[in-house]
């Protein structure tokens, strides 16, 4: 016997019916679905090789010649080039970033919630110790030890931004491994793990998907502070963070340099975070914070 | 109270010991471990490194090590800097007061906008200013902090020539208040954001909550007016989780408060922090670290303690 996974279709249709009525949230998923197109499509879309240098060609202003539809940077390379090809960078580190946090805290809440007693204790301790730290000092600490690539920055954004996943998947498995299904299936003589990760983990997707949407916001936020700072995606590869740490010399003549990434950030950022807000009050109405 | 704010203080214990292993621990387990600055000099060989060991007693078993390092922070020895040989703590403690003025006046734009905001879209839900208000306050949360840093600076700074671009005073003006107040503005605006918008939304559903309660109801069937019911009754019982959230945001104030001071070159804490990780300055590092952390488990105690004096029945837990 094994918890059904997916959710049953009329609860599909319910979850759509609430997550359509949330304007912003469409609005989101639109933004999202754009963006991992164009990220996937990045050697299509883009017009040149975002490495390519031109210094004859250096700080052409956007939508002045067809060539180059956003302008050129400091060195004359391609600005749609390098934002196409620097989001498929923060992207990736993004998901995969996401992908480490969800698998180390949905790990750890369903062990410290399932298991209890002491290991309960001290998991959460540890994520309490944990929190005490700043994200970003923690981040900016392990970055700096590391050699950037871009694993290792996804690695490390992930490994320090965990917790809260792990407390939203403790307090959904403390919730469920009081139902009926947990003792039918210890009756049935399944064994800890499989009620673990076959019955309980399945149960909790709904939470986990919520924390996963968001989480790829903060990833791609985090990204960018540390390559904007030089502990992130190093150059010639071009991320959204570390073009606008190149931007920020020329900004009083050069302005659009620091605009369009930072404007890149920002869309993704604030796609996620709308699709995320819309997932949670289309899955679990109780968890509504907004009208 | 006292059995609860010594409970609480005991339970704080095994939290900074967390701090200190997780902060010890970062350092050592790190790749090169903490003198990984020095294998980078060409000109440092290999013996030179072995006699810095010695010199920093990491030649000596990791357990000693951590003793000697812990019983030396409680006692206020917090190491030396590898440059210059000043105490870490001294260094930290000078910037400690830019930080906290930038952070208090930040937090105080925040709290008092965010609270108004919040209260007035629990008093109207659904009216054009809540919706306009929640809306607003998740595309405020989206906003990469640094990325409105720069912009703030390109408009106020160097379109509209309003405000300085960054540092703290004017050259030649250090200790005017006047020249103070006019660097502290773009900072505090582009911190404050996002605790605005965080506030807002937290105040509003707090006061959503309390506003359904029995006692509100009651008051009303008094006949007391609304403002003394809002203030009387309604505010000492959403303080309650807003003072909690002051706590568990303190970590977050300092990722912010680290993100704006590097953009304005406000010389406190977060700027010294970034100065160190460039300078590979390992002790200070670790010092800010812990400093941090310490400041945070504090923050959350005292938020502790101010929740059970105003609510009684947090004590008897």
């Amino acid at each position: 016997m094994s918890a059904t996974a997916a959710l049953p279709e009329s609860q599909i249709g319910r979850v759509w019916t609430r997550f359509r009525r949330h304007r912003l949230a469409l609005a989101g998923a639109a933004v999202v679905a754009l963006l991992l197109a164009s990220a996937l499509f990045a050697p299509v879309f883009a017009p040149q090789d975002p490495t390519l240098l031109d210094t004859a060609l250096r700080f052409r202003a956007p939508f002045a010649d067809w060539a180059h539809p956003l302008g050129t940077d400091e060195l004359g390379r391609d600005t749609l080039s390098r934002l196409l090809h620097g989001g498929r960078v923060s992207l990736t580190v993004g998901l995969v970033a996401m992908v480490t946090t969800v698998a180390t805290g949905a790990l750890i809440g369903i062990t410290a919630g399932f298991l209890g007693g002491w290991i309960d204790t001290l998991l959460m301790r540890f994520v309490d110790t944990m929190l005490c730290f700043p994200q970003v000092f923690l981040l900016l600490v392990v970055a700096a030890f590391v050699p950037p690539t871009l694993l290792s920055i996804s690695l490390v954004i992930g490994l320090t931004s965990w917790m809260e996943v792990s407390r939203i998947v403790r307090a959904e498995i403390l919730h469920l491994k009081e139902q009926d299904f947990v003792a039918a299936a210890r009756a049935l003589g399944a064994s800890r793990a499989r009620i673990m990760f076959r019955e309980l983990l399945p149960n909790a997707a709904a939470p986990i998907l919520v924390a996963a949407t968001l989480k790829v916001a903060s990833a791609v936020l985090m990204e960018s502070y540390i390559s904007y700072l030089g502990y992130g995606v190093q150059p010639p590869l071009a991320s959204w963070g570390n073009m606008l740490t190149n931007a920020q010399g020329y900004f009083d003549t050069v302005p659009w340099l620091a605009i369009l990434p930072g404007a890149a950030i920002t869309l993704t950022v604030m796609g996620f975070n709308f699709l995320g807000d819309g997932l949670r009050d289309a899955l679990d109405p109780r968890l509504r914070m907004d009208p | 109270m006292i059995g609860f704010v010594g409970w609480r203080l005991l339970q704080a214990v095994p939290l900074l010991i967390g701090v200190s292993l997780i902060g010890f621990g970062l350092m050592h387990l790190a790749p090169g471990g903490p003198l990984a600055v020095y294998t980078l000099n060409p000109t440092i060989q290999v013996q030179d490194i072995e006699r810095i060991k010695v010199i920093f007693g990491l030649d000596q078993p990791i357990h000693v090590q951590y003793v000697k390092w812990a019983t030396g922070m409680v006692s206020g020895h917090w190491g030396y800097t590898f440059f210059g040989g000043r105490p870490v703590l001294e260094v930290i403690l000078e910037r400690l007061p830019a930080t906290l003025l930038l952070m208090g006046s930040a937090l105080s734009v925040a709290i008092i906008l965010g609270l108004s905001i919040g209260v007035l879209g629990a008093v109207k839900r659904y009216s054009v200013f809540d919706v306009l208000a929640t809306t607003g306050a998740l595309f405020a949360l989206s906003f990469p902090t640094f990325w409105f840093g720069l912009m703030a600076i390109f408009v106020f700074a160097i379109e509209l020539r309003w405000l300085p671009s960054g540092g703290m005073w004017e050259l030649g003006e250090e200790g005017s208040i006047l020249s103070l107040i006019r660097h502290l503005v773009l900072p505090t605006m582009v911190l404050a954001l996002v605790i605005t918008a965080t506030w807002s939304r937290y105040s509003r559903s707090a006061f959503l909550e309390v506003m359904q309660q029995d006692f509100m109801r009651t008051a009303r069937a008094k006949g007391e007016p609304p403002a003394a019911r809002l203030l009387r009754h309604a505010l000492p019982n959403a303080a309650k989780p807003l003072i909690a959230l002051l706590g568990v945001e303190l970590p977050f104030l300092f990722s912010g408060a680290l993100v704006t001071e590097t953009i304005f070159g406000w010389p406190g804490m977060g700027r010294l922090f970034v100065d160190a990780l460039n300078m590979k300055e390992y002790p200070v590092l670790m010092g800010l670290m812990m400093f941090t952390g310490i400041f945070v488990v504090v923050g959350n105690l005292l938020a502790d303690i101010a929740i059970a004096a105003i609510d009684p029945r947090v004590r008897l837990r």
